[in-house]
């Protein structure tokens, strides 16, 4: 059974229903810690060493956050910035995340459609986490294939429901399963 | 038994036996007093013969739990009301009386001790009925609604079947001039000038409760002699049930006015607790009466008739209560407490029992078996109350809608907020500009005037008073909040709610680092030290103004901050192992000290490393990122 992290960036969860409906699902499992990082830097005065000693216990990191502007909010940058310390986290030294699993889990407005070439948004989402795939990759991780809420401005309850369950099976299938390579979360 | 000391010890001790028990099987402490009545009353133990005098004197309980009530119902909310009193209030009195003045003409009584029957029966007991809704916690619910309601109507039915049953006696039958309660200084008026006393005693209470008591009660809690202001709230009381005495009206009805228009004043809370162990005492008191003016051998010799009339009175009244709860549109079970809950016939029948007998309405005999129905209907309905309570109720309530309206009965904050000085005024105001509405204690009458003209609602009070922070409603409140700056004031609250309120999160204002460690030791976890924060801001600013960049100041104050805090922690065990050989002066000084050295040998990391390419420039010289 392997260690999930969960890093939950939302600056007004309590106005997410999707997000909360996500959170909710996964909190009671095992093996599964949450870290809700609005809540626990609200003045964005992140404490690296306890982010860092998080990480090294854990074995799947997962990244939920709303996907803002084809990115994460600010205090997930921010994370990202502080906590992948040069020499810890990626450069000659750094060696703790390696082989570590990481994976993006967003929710956005837009639909599936319009994240594609002939979309509005003219990219895939892939494509627009590539800066997080990257990142992953030079910090020797193995970056898995994001999971996604999409069109969460007109999702209607039926579909939530199903996607929820979905999540929970996967963060599940993340932490039990053998092989992980063959994990594709969209199935 | 001789001598006010034995009659006391009597009583108190008959309580204290039955009270415990009653509650302990789970009947409510009105059956208990009604027992313990029954148990010392002339018919098992004999220890006391005139139930019916001291009831006479206890009823001045319910004056005051009217006085209570009337404190927790602000006009608006009594305004709100007034369909409920009106129409259903009026309808069940009427209705009750009418059916019981046809049966009383079909048994071939008299139609004038018809009407006085149908009258006194019509009412329930305010007592009985308040007591025990308030010890279930039901005075919000549908069903205590709608009971207060009838029973206020009842209340102001006083006035007139007080008023119709002299003209039941026609000219020719002996007035005596002395009639009863009701006994007023003003009889010898002509009706004109009784009906202008009337109106004038009522507009006298409003404008004393406007005008004069709360200024009253200001001026004695500038004394800071606690029982001082006891002494005042009950001067305000037995004046106004004096005054309604005078002119006739039913003194309950005058203190529940009374109690209505000093809702709104800050001294509402403090009002409360003084007077609750009175009304307590004298209710029990009431009860233990009408317990013993039972007349068992009475219903011994009589047994079918009493008990019938007595079962089917409470019938009746229950029926025509039910039938009312239908139009409310009460779900069953509620319904079925409320018809039942009022069923009794209430304490105020003794009085018109007496006055129709003074008036010559009633013979002896009648008024006997009247008040021995009463008391006995008294007495059944509170246990039947408990048996549909405990065996009926639960097997028909499932899951009930919770999504009722909220009662008016004003719903009580759930943060609690002592003092409002600058601290606790800038806390209040930032938590009601967020729509938390917090209960605000202050003990400087002249603060809590200012803040009440200035829109805030303070109440005044002592928060060190256990039975103060019980009335502001620290058992359901969440939050207690000590915005005190007096560490020995802080230090008692906390002892207060630790032994109290186990649930309640106290969040104490500490002076400085001094008081922080007396509260840290007391186990108090959060402590707010109240320049901490502003002492830092502005050393950020001087900061800035010295050229630094704003945010990584920012960050740097952020992490002193929370550097000083944990090191309070730290501290504060040093601080145990000197504490007999050392003056809290110089531990003071010498906590300053370790603190300043700390602060100059630690480095503060600022986290932020990953920001600074010094590391990376000299790991990876001579790449470049």
């Amino acid at each position: 059974m392997r260690k999930v992290l969960v890093l939950f960036a939302h600056p007004k969860f309590e106005h997410s229903e999707a997000n909360q409906a996500l959170i909710q699902s996964i909190s009671d499992l095992e093996n599964v810690e949450i870290r809700d990082l609005y809540e626990l830097y609200p003045e964005f005065n992140i404490s690296v060493q306890q982010e860092q000693g998080r990480l090294f216990e854990h074995e799947v990191i997962i990244w939920q956050h709303p996907f803002y502007w084809y990115s994460c909010p600010p205090l997930l940058k921010q994370w990202i910035d502080l906590v992948l310390e040069f020499g810890w986290a990626y450069g000659p030294g750094g060696i703790y995340l390696k082989d570590k699993y990481i994976m993006n889990a967003i929710t956005m407005g837009g639909s599936e459609e319009a994240y594609s070439h002939e979309g509005s948004n003219k990219y895939t989402v892939e494509e627009f986490l590539r800066p997080f795939e990257q990142t992953a990759r030079l910090c020797k991780m193995r970056y898995l294939p994001p999971f996604r809420i999409p069109g969460t401005h007109r999702i209607n309850t039926e579909e939530m429901k199903d996607k929820v369950t979905e999540y929970r099976n996967l963060v599940i299938s993340l932490r039990d399963l053998d092989d992980l390579s063959t994990l594709n979360p969209l199935s | 038994m001789e001598g006010f000391f034995a009659q006391a010890i009597i009583y108190i001790l008959a309580a204290i036996v039955c009270v415990p028990i009653a509650k302990r099987l789970g009947m409510g402490s009105v059956l208990g007093y009604l027992i313990a009545g029954i148990v010392i009353g002339p018919y098992l133990l004999g220890f006391l013969s005139e139930g019916e005098d001291i009831m006479h004197k206890a009823e001045f309980g319910v004056v005051m739990m009217l006085f209570l009530i009337g404190l927790e119902l602000e006009p608006k909310n009594l305004w709100k009301m007034r369909d409920l009193i009106l129409r259903v209030g009026l309808s069940q009195v009427l209705i009750t009386a009418g059916l019981v003045f046809g049966i009383g003409l079909g048994l071939g009584f008299s139609w004038r001790i018809s009407l006085a029957i149908g009258l006194s029966m019509a009412l329930s007991s305010t007592a009985i009925v308040l007591q025990s809704l308030k010890e279930k916690n039901e005075m919000g619910s549908p069903t205590g609604k709608l009971s207060f309601g009838v029973l206020l109507m009842q209340d102001i039915a006083v006035i007139p079947i007080l008023a119709i049953l002299p003209l039941l006696v026609v000219a020719g039958a002996e007035t005596t001039g002395g009639a009863g309660d009701s006994a007023g200084l003003i009889d010898n008026f002509p009706g004109w000038a009784q009906t202008l006393f009337i109106f004038g005693a009522i507009g006298l209470v409003v404008i004393l409760g406007r005008y004069a008591f709360g200024p009253l009660l200001g001026l004695v809690s500038k004394t800071k002699l606690r029982e001082l202001f006891t002494a005042s709230a009950l001067l305000i009381v037995v004046g106004i049930a004096f005054l309604m005495q005078v002119v006739g009206l039913s003194p309950a009805l005058g203190t529940f006015l009374a109690g209505v228009i000093l809702a709104n004043s800050p001294y509402r809370h403090a009002l409360e607790t003084d007077l609750d162990p009175f009304k307590g005492l004298l209710l029990g008191l009431f009860f233990m009466a009408v317990g013993a003016t039972i007349n068992f051998s009475l219903i011994a010799e009589n047994t079918s008739v009493i008990v019938s009339a007595t079962v089917g009175i409470i019938l009746l009244k229950a029926i025509i209560l039910f039938v009312i709860g239908k139009f409310k549109r009460l779900t069953l079970p509620e319904n079925l407490s409320f018809s039942i809950g009022l069923s009794q016939v209430g304490e105020f029948s003794f009085v018109t029992y007496a006055f129709a007998s003074q008036l010559g309405i009633f013979d002896g005999e009648i008024s006997d078996f009247l008040m021995a129905i009463t008391a006995l209907s008294m007495t059944i309905t509170p246990i039947i109350l408990v048996l549909l309570d405990k065996l009926i109720l639960p097997k028909m309530t499932k899951v009930e809608s919770n999504d009722r309206e909220m009662d008016d009965i004003e719903s009580k904050g759930k943060v609690i907020l002592l003092g409002f000085s600058h601290f606790g005024s800038t806390l209040g105001r930032f938590l009601r500009a967020n729509g938390i509405e917090a209960t605000v204690l202050d003990y400087n009458p002249d603060q809590v005037d200012f803040l009440r003209k200035m829109g805030f609602k303070v109440y005044f009070g002592d928060g060190t008073r256990l039975d103060l922070l019980h009335a502001a409603g620290a058992e359901e409140a969440d939050i207690l909040i000590s915005a005190i700056n007096n560490a020995e004031t802080n230090a008692k609250l906390v002892h207060l709610c630790k032994e109290n309120f186990p649930n309640l999160e106290v969040m104490v204002r500490a002076k400085n680092r001094y008081d922080a460690y007396e509260l840290l030791e007391m186990g108090v976890t959060n402590i707010y030290r109240e320049h901490l924060d502003t002492s830092i801001r502005m050393g950020e600013d001087v900061m800035k103004k010295l050229g630094f960049r704003s945010h990584t100041i920012h960050r740097l104050a952020q992490n002193f901050r929370e550097y000083d805090e944990e090191a309070l922690k730290i501290l504060v065990q040093y601080r145990n192992n000197r504490k007999e050989y050392i003056s809290k002066v110089k531990s003071q000084i010498e906590m300053q000290e370790s603190m300043l050295s700390g602060e100059m040998a630690k480095k503060f990391s600022l986290n932020d490393q990953a920001w600074d390419s010094e590391t990376m420039k000299k790991t990876l010289n001579p790449e470049k990122e």
